[in-house]
């Protein structure tokens, strides 16, 4: 009974670090994608120093979805990680060329076109790949024993092409609103209006996401329209329906906060739409979190440390975010 | 172009490949983000410039190299779940929470103080930018600290038991992650750290110096990376001493690789000075020894008893070759580098230490000699723990995923591809700012205003970044 409880705590922290990484790391990925979409000189420096003192922390969310998992449950962590094996090899890839990017942007002139690229090129190859994992692993994963039993392309599927175009419209999306809170003027003017499109074209991707996932699966189905779970579950695309309507209005409104927020809003909500399909899968459709968990004494050594530093990450991370707070003038710099 | 090859070797030379790059940059970021936090410190206590210059000197190149840190490990994180997902299942439930507490209690640390460190000088004040400095340095040494005790676990495993599917257990997180060689690891490697730092800490001060004796902040890191190398190359080599005998109790036949040998000695070892190893005809050739010292070093008893390789079955042993070379190659490097901190100490002792253009020279040629002893220490450890990856019980061939050598080999070209042309280019960078005096560094960023913002926050100083190239 202990046992249960603790592999299914467990299930909610490495969820709620993977939600952490997509909110951080989404709109610093999202201004990489934006990169190509302006080739004024001193837009790109605004840009990506809006997000240089804290994309570091941001990853680290990521190293501890993938160390989390590996941690407390190894099993899913083994099975995933070779399923994934391209997708995931393409986006640490892609993270080298994005991470090098912003310190070697600042020491070359001749090449800095080249690490520009480097930044663009990678952060959209990573989410390409963050989004094909995604569907990748709702459509599923084929296990035999306690290993994968696919070949290595698997992954490949229109679904999963579909929602890796759908996480990077909605990465896209989440930087053009972040730049159009950090900045100010012409620059502003410009990500909002660049944020527009990408706000539309996430919004249909999600829609086709939402409406395809159901018929992946009977399970799924069930979920969502069979009564009365259905009555529990609309409460998601209710909320959907409100943050999009903030996203719209903030941006006509040209307000700072509220497209950004909106737009973290859906991300939220449709990574807890996924949550609700999977329960009480970790790797559908075979594997569950009971059966995934490492044992006991894994879970309870973990779970000390994790309900210590969690608490003390966020307050310094917040207190991070704090110090570089505010609109970033790019005339003047940020002291 | 790679199809001769097993699905296992690629993936070992993966592993290999991408670690040893990973462990280059912990090597020099650990050391120089400690030197860091004393330059600060020794500013804010003594207000002298020297060493805000100094500090911003290689603030600037603690940015890039710890940035290529970042970015290859976050690869060898995903590495056990990718390429050795049967190793991650079943020693996952013991090594899994230990990396897991690295993450949480070190990576956020660094992460998050980064910022403040670089950029925030201004923002917050000295006072809470030296707090960020030493957190940013404490990081680095608790990360080490939890990555290795999980190797020394896979070394030396302890306070676990075996379950029907074959994963281990935890049974005692004590002996677990104070397994029986990780507090010798620990020690060795935290000093390898200082000792690589310190090495090219004192070439860059030597090649400014060989330019311009007078230059003060050159002096300064000069003198400071000599006195570093006085004091850590022997404890280091203590430290080694005690790590072999460890070892030897444990990892007996690695130790037999190291010394080279293939056969039992009755009555004191002889220590092998060099040789070449034959590994078909299980001896070494050409070898020049020294009667019973081997004994003596590793027993403390001149006529001790050495069992050899011939003691172990053929299927555990481990490959004599590359391990008897490269620990060769750390030993001797270690003494080199004893040679440099005393020739240092002498001449310091003589009022020469500013006035000694070959001992200038000497300390350039040594600038890259911790990164070789470091690669050659890992190479000894891990090359000796095979054919095991948890030594003794999970056989490597036992730990790999079930993915296509074709897979394996088209991303390990690509990590090969893309590695060189990133880490070259970001070592090019590095060498290039090493290479800039640090007067001119120095001035552009006083001028300013006190510290120099690393990615250049300010348009006008990315201006002034650019003409420097
Ligand atoms: C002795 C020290 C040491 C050793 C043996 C290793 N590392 Fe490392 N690692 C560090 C010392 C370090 C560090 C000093 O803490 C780094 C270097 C630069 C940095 O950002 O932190 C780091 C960075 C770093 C990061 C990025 C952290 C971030 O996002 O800030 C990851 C994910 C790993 N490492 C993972 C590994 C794995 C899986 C290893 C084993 C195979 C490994 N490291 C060996
Ligand atoms: C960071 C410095 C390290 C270096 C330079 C290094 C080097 C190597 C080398 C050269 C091999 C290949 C050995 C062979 O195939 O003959 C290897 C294998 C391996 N090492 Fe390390 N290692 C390091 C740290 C670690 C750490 C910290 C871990 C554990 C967390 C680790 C786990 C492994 C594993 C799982 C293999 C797998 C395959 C194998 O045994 O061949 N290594 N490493
Ligand atoms: C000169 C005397 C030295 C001795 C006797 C010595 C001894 C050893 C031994 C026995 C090992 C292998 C331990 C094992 O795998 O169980 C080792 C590993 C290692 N050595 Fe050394 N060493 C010396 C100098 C150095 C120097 C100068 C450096 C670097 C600056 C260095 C860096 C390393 C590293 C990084 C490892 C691998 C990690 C570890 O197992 O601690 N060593 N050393």
């Amino acid at each position: 009974m202990f046992g249960l409880e603790l592999s299914f705590i467990w299930a909610g922290i490495i969820a709620f670090a993977v939600l952490v990484y997509v909110i951080l790391d989404g709109f610093d990925l999202g201004v990489g994608l934006l990169f190509p979409l302006t080739d004024d000189e001193k837009e790109r420096n605004v840009m990506m120093n809006s997000v240089a003192p804290i994309w570091d922390g941001n990853e680290t969310w990521l190293v501890l979805g993938g160390g989390g998992l590996f941690a407390v449950f190894p099993l899913a962590y083994a099975v995933v990680m070779p399923a994934l094996y391209v997708p995931i090899t393409l986006m640490l890839l892609g993270l080298v060329f994005r991470g090098v990017a912003f310190e070697y942007r600042w020491r070359t002139t001749r090449w800095k076109g080249v690490w520009d690229m480097a930044f663009f090129g990678g952060s959209f190859v990573a989410a390409m790949c963050q989004g094909i994992a995604l569907g990748a692993l709702v459509q599923g994963i084929e296990i035999e024993g306690r290993a994968y039993a696919g070949g290595w392309w698997d992954w490949l599927t229109p679904f999963s092409i579909l929602t890796g175009v759908a996480v990077t419209t909605g990465y896209a999306l989440l930087g053009a609103t972040w730049l159009n809170m950090k900045l100010e003027g012409r620059i502003q003017t410009h990500m909002r209006s660049l944020a527009w499109p990408f706000a539309l074209a996430t919004v249909g991707f999600m829609a086709a996401v939402s409406l395809w996932t159901p018929f992946l699966d009977a399970v799924y189905f069930e979920r969502w329209f069979s009564w009365p779970t259905a009555l529990y579950s609309s409460f998601v695309p209710f909320l959907v329906a409100l943050c999009i309507a903030g996203l719209f209005y903030g941006l006509k409104r040209g307000r700072d906060v509220m497209p950004f927020m909106s737009a973290l809003g859906m991300f939220v909500l449709g990574f807890i739409g996924i949550g609700i399909s999977f329960y009480p899968h970790m790797v559908p459709p075979g594997l569950t979190i009971a059966d995934a968990a490492a044992p006991d004494s894994s879970l309870a050594f973990a779970l000390v440390g994790t309900v210590v530093l969690v608490p003390i990450i966020l307050a310094y991370t917040a207190y991070a975010y704090w110090v570089f707070r505010g609109k970033i003038d790019p005339d003047e710099g940020y002291h | 172009m790679l199809d001769g090859f097993s699905a296992e070797m690629l993936a070992r030379v993966q592993f290999a490949f991408t670690v040893s790059f990973h462990i280059i940059f912990p090597a020099f970021s650990i050391g120089l983000a400690s030197y860091l936090a004393v330059l600060n410190g020794l500013y804010l206590r003594t207000r002298n410039e020297t060493y805000l210059v100094l500090f911003n000197y290689w603030k600037k190149i603690f940015a890039v190299a710890f940035g290529m840190g970042v970015v290859s490990g976050i690869v060898m994180a995903y590495q056990f779940g990718t390429n050795w997902s049967v190793f991650s299942d079943r020693a996952g439930p013991v090594i899994g929470p230990l990396m897991a507490y690295e993450v949480l209690s070190a990576f956020f640390l660094e992460a998050g103080f980064l910022g403040i460190m670089l950029f925030g000088r201004k923002r917050v004040g000295d006072g809470l930018h030296m707090l960020a400095t030493a957190m940013v340095a404490i990081g680095t040494l608790i990360s080490a600290t939890w990555i290795l005790s999980v190797n020394s676990w896979m070394q030396t495993p302890a306070g676990f038991s075996i379950n029907e599917v074959g994963q281990f257990i935890p049974e005692d997180w004590w002996a677990i992650v104070f397994n029986p060689s990780f507090p010798y690891r620990l020690v060795h490697m935290v000093l390898a750290a200082y000792l690589t730092t310190a090495l090219v800490v004192g070439a860059v001060g030597a090649l400014h110096l060989l330019r311009d004796r007078q230059d003060m902040p050159s002096r300064k890191m000069f003198s400071m990376a000599m006195w570093m190398l006085m004091v850590v190359t022997p404890l280091q080599i203590v430290a080694g001493d005690f790590h072999g005998i460890n070892t030897l109790k444990y990892q007996p036949q690695k130790v037999m690789a190291m010394e080279g040998h293939y056969d039992s000695y009755e009555g004191g070892a002889p220590l092998i000075l060099f040789g070449i190893p034959n590994e078909a005809e299980k001896k070494i050739e050409y070898k020049v020894e020294i009667p019973k010292l081997s004994s003596l070093i590793l027993k403390h008893d001149l006529n001790a008893d050495l069992p050899g390789l011939d003691t172990i079955p053929d299927e555990d042993e481990p490959p004599v070759t590359l391990i008897f070379f490269s620990f060769r190659i750390m030993v001797g490097l270690g003494f080199a580098m004893l040679g440099l901190g005393l020739w240092a100490a002498w001449m310091r002792w003589r009022g020469r230490l500013y006035d000694a253009p070959m001992l200038y020279r000497a300390s350039v040629l040594m600038g890259p000699m911790g990164f070789v002893a470091v690669l050659a220490g890992w190479i000894t450890t891990e090359v000796g723990r095979q054919p095991f990856t948890v030594y003794g019980l999970m056989r490597t061939s036992e730990s790999l995923s079930p993915i296509a050598a074709p897979a394996v080999a088209t991303s390990l070209v690509a990590f090969i591809i893309v590695y060189f042309f990133v880490f070259g280019a970001g070592t090019f960078y590095i060498l290039r700012m090493m290479n800039a005096r640090v007067k001119v560094v120095s001035e552009q960023s006083l001028r300013n205003e006190a510290p120099t913002r690393t990615a250049g926050i300010t348009p006008a100083q990315q201006r002034r970044a650019q003409e420097e190239d």
